[in-house]
């Protein structure tokens, strides 16, 4: 078996407001492995947000180790946390999150830009990118002409354009209407069939269905760690000739 | 990142905010072109001022009489006029190695009567013929008068251009005949024009030969003034050391306090008005620089607005992988591309503005002030964007992407 993507060693967060400590984290341990697609749940307040901020290296634990492939982030300064976020990490946020009077295309390229891809190579790879979530031909578009749908499958393009390690989404349908949500979740279902490891984080039934492992977070603890189907098969409810992009 | 690329997300955020962008490159714009054109008024006026004093003579020492009401007081005990014999030793090469040529002076108030005009010029003067070198006379018609004319009592009379206009109606006068207090007098040359040097106009001016002037109109008594050259510039100091102690010992003067003449430097002259331009210069370009200042402050107030606004931006750069320097590299090129156009601009509007009269001035635009203007703009919206964009840097990606 292949080490585990994600390593959480008793990873606690305190956020201090003023004379009050809040818990938002409460000593947390999870292993993902490659090719999972892990579905974090919990009621708002029970540090679903604050665990993917940490994942997602936005934000460092208070105690605790966490290991991203093999490597604790804690030891990294502050500009090799922007270039970990760059390549190993692809966001997906609630509300889309997209760079406003920027070309989809743009959007798109700017994680390469931030890596240093020479400006030849962005452009086909953002190409291919965009073609992967089915909006090649929205590349020139701002957010503001793409329907809420169509922006998030642009942050879609925009998280997977680096090839990195791991996909997180926060409330990636949360906007969305039911048509565009699975929409989205079938891209996500395809992807993770593609081998990539995705985490998803939401409080929607219709988003677990899909994911082969549910995490329940409550209170800054794990609650419930059920795992629905193995990591090297494909996805629940997924269709591999319906998902094809 | 390729800072092609910091440099192109610059330009877009300063194009999306035109308005804004523009009023502060407005600013900009104003602070540079108040500089350049105010130091080049100041230039301009301080060049007329020497222009003004060059033209009173070159290397020139004036030598007065000083008396009248010191008689009682705290003047000199005793006051001896200026004398030709004054004039004579003054001009000893021996006593006097650094004086070129000595020009002894008589001023009479005098009216003068040609075909049935009168005219009363300011400035009437018996002297000798180095006294049209000394103090840069040109000719514009006919000769000055010679030592013939001087050593033959000739009456004849060198007319300012004023003079001619007033007299003859602008024609030529050479030749024709001008009674000067009841004597007849020959006009024998033109001067050419002058203008005024800020005091007086110097073409309204007659000149005739002194020994002549003695004998019909002023008799033979003292002298107003000797106007005494030096041999160079470098030589003025030197010359007016010997000139003062020549008269001193002829005038039996033992405390140089109460001497009964004065030694007019005409390089100290130059030299106090230069000094009193530059002061003039500075103090507008003070003026001036507070207004780029103040524009700097404009570029802070727009970049520190900027940042705030686009907080959320900066958030969603930072998780996508943007390092702390790429947001401040953006931040800062925004700045400074603000100072720059503005600068530029600036510049133009100076340089264009310069060719225009301002106050009875013509500007002169040096240079130096063109690209100090320019330079101390982009100085300044480097260091006032410096703070904003370090600010925006320095957000952490959680709180930025939190920030509604």
């Amino acid at each position: 078996m292949t080490e585990p993507v994600i390593v959480l060693e008793d990873v606690s967060k305190v956020y201090r407001l003023g004379p009050i400590a809040v818990h938002a984290l409460r000593g947390i341990s999870l292993e993902i492995e490659h090719g999972d697609l892990v579905a974090v749940m919990g009621s708002s307040g029970s540090g679903k947000s604050t665990l993917m901020n940490i994942i997602g290296c936005l934000d460092l634990p208070t105690s605790g180790r966490y290991l991203l492939d093999g490597v604790d982030v804690r030891d990294y300064p502050e500009d090799e946390l922007a270039d970990v976020r760059n390549r190993r990490i692809g966001f997906v946020f609630q509300s889309f999150n997209l760079v406003p009077r920027s070309s989809a295309l743009a959007n798109v390229e700017l994680p390469l830009a931030y890596g240093g891809v020479p400006r030849t190579q962005r452009r086909p790879r953002a190409e291919w990118a965009l073609a992967e979530v089915g909006l090649a031909d929205r590349a020139g578009h701002q957010p503001s002409e793409l329907s809420g749908g169509q922006q998030q499958r642009t942050a879609l393009a925009r998280a997977l354009v680096t090839n990195p390690s791991v996909l997180l989404a926060d409330e990636p349908t949360g906007n969305l209407d039911t048509v565009s949500t699975s929409e989205i979740l079938r891209i996500f279902g395809r992807l993770n069939y593609e081998g990539r490891t995705i985490i998803l984080i939401t409080h929607e039934e219709e988003v677990t269905s899909h994911a082969k492992r549910i995490v329940w977070l409550s209170d800054g603890r794990v609650v419930d760690d059920t795992r629905v189907c193995p990591v090297d098969a494909p996805p629940p409810n997924f269709d591999e000739l319906e998902a094809a992009p | 990142m390729i800072w092609r690329e910091s440099l192109r997300i610059a330009l877009q955020g300063l194009l999306t905010n035109r308005l804004r962008t523009g009023l502060t490159i407005l600013g900009m714009l104003i602070g540079v072109a108040a500089v350049i054109i105010l130091i080049a008024v100041g230039d301009g006026s301080s060049r007329a001022v020497q222009q003004r004093i060059e033209s009173l003579g070159t290397n020139v020492l004036l030598v007065l009489h000083r008396g009248g009401g010191g008689f009682r007081s705290a003047g000199p005990a005793l006051s001896t006029p200026l004398t030709q014999a004054d004039a004579h030793a003054v001009g000893d090469p021996n006593s006097a190695p650094d004086v070129a040529s000595v020009s002894p002076a008589v001023n009479a108030a005098v009216t003068m009567v040609a075909n049935g005009t009168s005219y009363s010029p300011q400035q009437f003067v018996g002297t000798t013929p180095s006294y049209f070198t000394a103090h840069s006379y040109q000719t514009a018609a006919g000769n000055f008068f010679d030592a013939t004319d001087l050593a033959g009592h000739n009456p004849v009379v060198v007319l300012g251009q004023t003079v001619v206009a007033n007299l003859f109606g602008g024609q030529n006068p050479v030749g024709q005949s001008v009674r000067i207090n009841g004597a007849n007098f020959q006009v024998v040359g033109v001067t050419g024009r002058k203008g005024s040097n800020g005091f007086q106009d110097q073409d309204d001016v007659a000149i005739a030969p002194l020994p002549a002037v003695e004998d019909a109109i002023t008799g033979y008594g003292s002298l107003n003034s000797i106007t005494v050259q030096a041999r160079s510039q470098g030589q003025l100091d030197a010359a007016t050391a010997e000139v003062t102690s020549i008269l001193e010992s002829r005038h039996h003067i033992t405390n140089p306090a109460q001497a009964d003449f004065r030694v007019l430097n005409q390089g100290a002259l130059l030299q106090t008005s230069s000094a009193t331009g530059q002061v003039f210069t500075t103090l507008l370009g003070v003026v001036a620089a507070i207004s780029l200042l103040v524009a700097g402050i404009g570029v802070m107030n727009i970049m520190l607005v900027t940042v705030t606004e686009r907080t959320r931006e900066i958030g969603i750069r930072k998780a996508l992988g943007a390092r702390k320097s790429d947001i401040l590299a953006q931040f800062l090129i925004e700045a400074v591309l603000l100072s720059v156009f503005g600068g530029l601009m600036g510049a133009g509007a100076g340089i264009v503005g310069s060719q225009f009269q301002i106050a009875g001035v013509q500007p002169y635009v040096q240079a130096y002030s063109v690209i100090l203007a320019f330079g101390v703009a982009v100085v300044i919206g480097l260091f006032f964007g410096l703070y904003p964009a370090n600010r925006a840097a320095s957000l952490q990606p959680i709180e930025a992407l939190r920030f509604e």
